[in-house]
């Protein structure tokens, strides 16, 4: 049984029939194929699937999209502007030398970036908390700390 | 070299802002038309007889278009180094990541509720799960068409005489250290869509890491199952981490042909985590007894190791890995005798792989580890005793490999500096300091029997440049670096160059992205590109300015002469003018690097790679003695890379692999235990996170490799090699106790305080 559903998408008004057995996470990669989410275990351990609802850093993979009623979603895909110029915490992520292969980096990026939105300078200890449930197996997570402590002035 | 503009810059990754927005697309990402999604069902048992297999029920399910077992499989297909893996079992189960039954569907989740309408029964049977049972006489055999359960591999090496050295030794030391099972835990799991033409063409959209190989391997899979002359081409999507776990080809790639073939549909398997932690082949355990000696002067005068590796119930490339361990056991340090001897044995667990590193850790662990002790013995202190040994450049070392470059003992002298050895060593106040030293192929490695790659390159009439490479990007930035080498021949901007890597039909051939050799080699097939490019383009040039070729000079995008700067012609310009007239040509060029190292001979002498990487670790830790916790208060990763093409880039190879090296020394580790997986989650498995993160410096010491591109070295694996052992010295600088066992957990160093308390040593 579908049931409508209507929230805030990247900015946009989004009405949607959604099966309320979904996570937020199927709705995005399977339903609108905003594949930019990533899903790196699909059970919360792993923070590949990070959004920001109202705000807060989420695991989409856990999320039941019905929860999503009314609320504000932000995925990777709204982050950089529309024409394509990228927000200061991505380009941070690439002048820092913050990628490798990338695919925990759209996770990083809207767990670090709920962060920043909230705090203008957050110190270490708040920027490894922002990223804990965030796994990188490639970085040794040295230049995305050192990508989100440069936008955060706390250099 | 003159100037450089573009090399050795902190060049960011090309690829980042594709990554950093969502936009690039890997194998989860991607769909193809009319694809179904595959599921693959794992067996019960670690050991068992299929006695029956009922998918009726599977078969039935709407949405369900295929259902393979073992008795699908054309002619008896086996795959692996020696053959000995069907991608569906038949007859036999012997481990629990054993595949039994496949289902292509119209949705995953009608994939997944399909394998639970597979019915199938077994017999169990008694399995063997530990290596040292499974080489006793009379053992039960895990293929009982081999007769024994030690592989037939040749791991064998001996230099001069251990024997007499023994007797000519001041002091010796004897332990026996083993390591664990640990998992690449690449964030994006393995995943492929297999998808054939009406002509049974295969395409093939891959994460591997060895595209020209891969190819290889689909090639020979469609001639047994019946479709002989085919073309196969692998399409790379974006790669979410390798780390050697996509050195090879698997059942699930295989297992998606053989569905696609019978659906007439492409299909498309990707691992979920689960699948991922269980069905991908982890890093080998081992079982290493080692002696080392050295004379009154600390001179090293042998070491001797045998090793026993568990294989697991199948053989993959992992099964060469002492063909690598070698490289530390008979050349790091100055030691004149040696013997070395390693057994792989089947057991009806996990089979192994590659692993970023291939055997150099759990050698390396051992030999540094007892390396400490032997100093010990000798009253001599474990810097002093690595200072006096250490590799030089000119060496030839017992296995004929030829040192060029060698900074080891500036690296040495890094982490001592910078760890404050002398006033920190030797306190044993629960603090203390360790180190340990590496040596790593840098220079390629000649493992087939060509180790290059081509590349070719083409400028367009806007005056860009494609570079077509056989290289793979596996996170690791070759795309990055190629650019800059190209941009620094061309003068060029690297925004100016395009790199296309990622389709067998359109790149040319390389071995794979393995052995820390794409800087290298790649490097060295596009310089040599780049360089007849740059003489084509540079002969138009002179014609159309009147001057001879080596009067002018290229930047930005723009000949010139020297002379006379006025006297200039853009590139494009050149390109347009070869174009656009009578008996036009194209401005392309190609370039096939072969490295000029040698394949081993039957004794395993020869000069296996052309360059060496070196490097030292050195780390102080504080030991909590109440509860054996160890704390890392300062790391040092000090790697010799030759010219640092782009330090940001290989900072992150160290940081990488230094962090990676940390888990497996403090907590990685795969439970297997009967067989079967205990700790196949993120939650239960320990990759580090930035909590677990210590502060790491990454230290560049950089010399000058003639044979690499503009003095470069390979730098993907040496990161995490010596970090185990350095740990593990640091403990025993701390507390008194060694830890001979991987991972070094709190229980281990508790325990073995409370022994050493009971005066056990
Ligand atoms: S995919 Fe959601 S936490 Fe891993
Ligand atoms: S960049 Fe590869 S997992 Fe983070």
């Amino acid at each position: 049984m579908k049931k409508e559903i209507t929230f805030t998408l990247n900015k946009e008004k989004t009405i949607m029939e959604v099966d309320p057995q979904w996570t937020l996470l199927h709705l995005l990669r399977e339903v609108l194929e905003m594949t930019g989410t990533k899903e790196g275990c699909g059970y919360g351990e792993c923070g590949a699937c990070t959004v920001i609802i109202d705000g807060e850093a989420v695991n989409s993979c856990l999320y039941p999209v019905m929860e999503v009623e009314g609320r504000s979603v932000m995925t990777i895909e709204g982050v950089a502007l529309k024409d394509g110029s990228l927000d200061p915490i991505q380009q941070a992520f690439v002048d820092e030398g913050a990628v490798q292969c990338g695919f925990c980096i759209p996770g990083m990026i809207m767990s670090s970036k709920a962060l920043l939105d909230k705090k203008d300078k957050p110190t270490e200890e708040e920027i490894k908390e922002s990223i804990e449930g965030n796994l990188c197996r490639c970085t040794g997570y040295v230049k995305i700390v050192d990508a989100i402590k440069s936008v955060a002035g706390g250099r | 070299m003159g100037d450089l503009k573009v090399i050795g810059k902190r060049i960011p990754k090309k690829d980042a802002p594709l990554k950093t927005t969502g936009a690039a697309v890997y194998i989860q990402d991607m769909k193809v038309p009319g694809m179904l999604y595959g599921r693959i069902l794992y067996s019960k048992y670690p050991h068992a007889k299929i006695v029956k297999i009922d998918t009726s029920k599977a078969e039935a399910l709407p949405g369900v278009k295929v259902v393979l077992t073992g008795a699908d499989v054309p002619n008896n297909f086996k795959f692996g180094f020696i053959k000995d893996n069907p991608p569906l079992k038949t007859g036999k189960v012997l481990s629990t990541r054993d595949e039994v039954a496949a289902v292509a569907a119209i949705s995953p989740e009608i994939a997944e509720e399909a394998l639970d309408l597979i019915n199938i029964e077994y017999e169990e049977l008694p399995g063997i799960f530990d290596p040292l049972e499974a080489m006793k006489e009379g053992a039960a055999m895990v293929h009982e068409e081999f007769k024994s359960n030690v592989l037939k591999m040749p791991w064998k090496f001996v230099a001069g005489d251990v024997e007499a050295a023994k007797k000519a030794s001041a002091f010796i030391a004897e332990d026996t250290f083993s390591t664990q099972w640990v998992t690449h835990c690449c964030l994006g799991t393995s995943g492929c869509i297999a998808s054939l033409d009406i002509n049974n063409n295969l395409t093939m959209y891959s994460n591997t890491q060895i595209p020209s190989l891969a190819q290889n391997d689909f090639l020979e899979a469609l001639k047994v199952f019946g479709f002989k002359n085919k073309r196969v081409r692998v399409i790379q999507c974006v790669i979410g981490g390798g780390f050697g776990s996509k050195l090879d080809t698997y059942a699930y790639e295989y297992i998606a042909i053989l569905l696609a073939l019978k659906a007439r549909k492409p299909v498309k398997i990707v691992f979920s985590r689960e699948d991922e932690f269980l069905a991908t082949s982890p890093r080998q355990c081992t079982i290493t007894k080692i002696s080392q000696g050295c004379d009154k002067d600390g001179r090293l005068t042998f070491r001797e190791m045998e090793m026993i590796l568990d294989n697991g119930a199948y053989t993959s490339w992992g099964a060469t890995t002492p063909s690598v361990m070698m490289v530390p056991i008979s050349s790091l340090y100055k030691v004149p005798n040696i013997f070395y001897r390693a057994k792989c044995v089947y057991t009806n667990n996990t089979y192994s792989q590659a692993f970023r590193g291939y055997g150099n850790p759990q050698a390396t662990f051992a030999i540094e580890s007892n390396l400490d002790q032997l100093a010990e013995k000798a009253g001599i202190d474990p810097l002093e005793i690595r200072r006096i040994n250490a590799n030089e450049p000119g060496e030839v070392t017992p296995q004929n490999f030829k040192i060029t470059s060698c900074g080891m003992k500036e690296c040495i002298d890094e982490v001592v500096n910078r760890l404050d050895w002398k006033n920190k060593s030797g306190k044993h106040n629960g603090r203390g300091v360790g180190m340990a030293s590496l040596i790593h192929v840098g220079g390629a490695a000649r493992v087939y029997k060509s180790d290059g790659c081509g590349t070719i390159i083409k400028v367009d009439d806007n005056g860009k440049v494609d570079v077509i490479t056989g290289s793979s990007e596996i996170g690791q930035g070759s795309e990055t670096i190629i650019s800059q080498i190209v941009a620094e021949v061309l003068g060029m901007s690297i925004d100016d160059i395009n790199v296309i890597n990622n389709d067998t039909d359109v790149c040319p051939w390389d071995v794979g992205a393995h052995a820390s050799r794409t800087t290298f080699v790649a490097g060295n097939s596009a310089l040599g590109a780049a360089q007849k490019i740059k003489t084509q383009i540079m002969e138009i040039a002179a014609k159309n300015l009147g001057e001879s070729p080596e009067a002018l000079e290229m930047k930005d995008g723009i000949i010139f002469s020297v002379k006379d700067k006025e006297k200039n012609i853009s590139l494009g310009k050149v390109l347009r003018k070869v174009h656009y007239t009578l008996g036009g040509r194209m401005l392309v060029a190609e370039h096939f690097y072969d490295p000029p190292n040698e394949n081993f001979d039957q004794n395993f002498k020869g000069n296996l790679s052309v360059a060496y990487a070196y490097g030292a670790h050195g780390v102080e830790v504080e030991v909590d003695k109440e509860t054996g916790q160890v704390k890392i208060l300062n790391y040092i990763a000090a790697h010799d890379v030759g010219k640092a093409l782009n330090p940001m880039l290989l900072e992150g190879q160290i940081y990488g692999g230094g962090l990676m090296g940390i888990g497996y020394a403090l907590g990685e580790k795969m439970i297997w235990d009967k067989g079967y997986l205990k700790n196949g989650t993120f939650l239960d498995y320990k990759m580090p996170t930035v909590q677990d993160a210590p502060p790491v410096q990454a230290v560049i010491v950089e010399t000058d490799e003639q044979a690499g591109p503009f003095g470069a070295k390979g730098i993907g694996e040496p990161g995490l090699v010596p970090t185990a052992p350095a740990i593990a010295n640091a403990i025993y600088d701390a507390v008194g106790v060694r830890i001979k066992d991987l991972p070094i957990t709190p229980e281990k160093v508790l325990a073995a305080l409370k022994e050493k308390e009971k005066g056990n040593p």
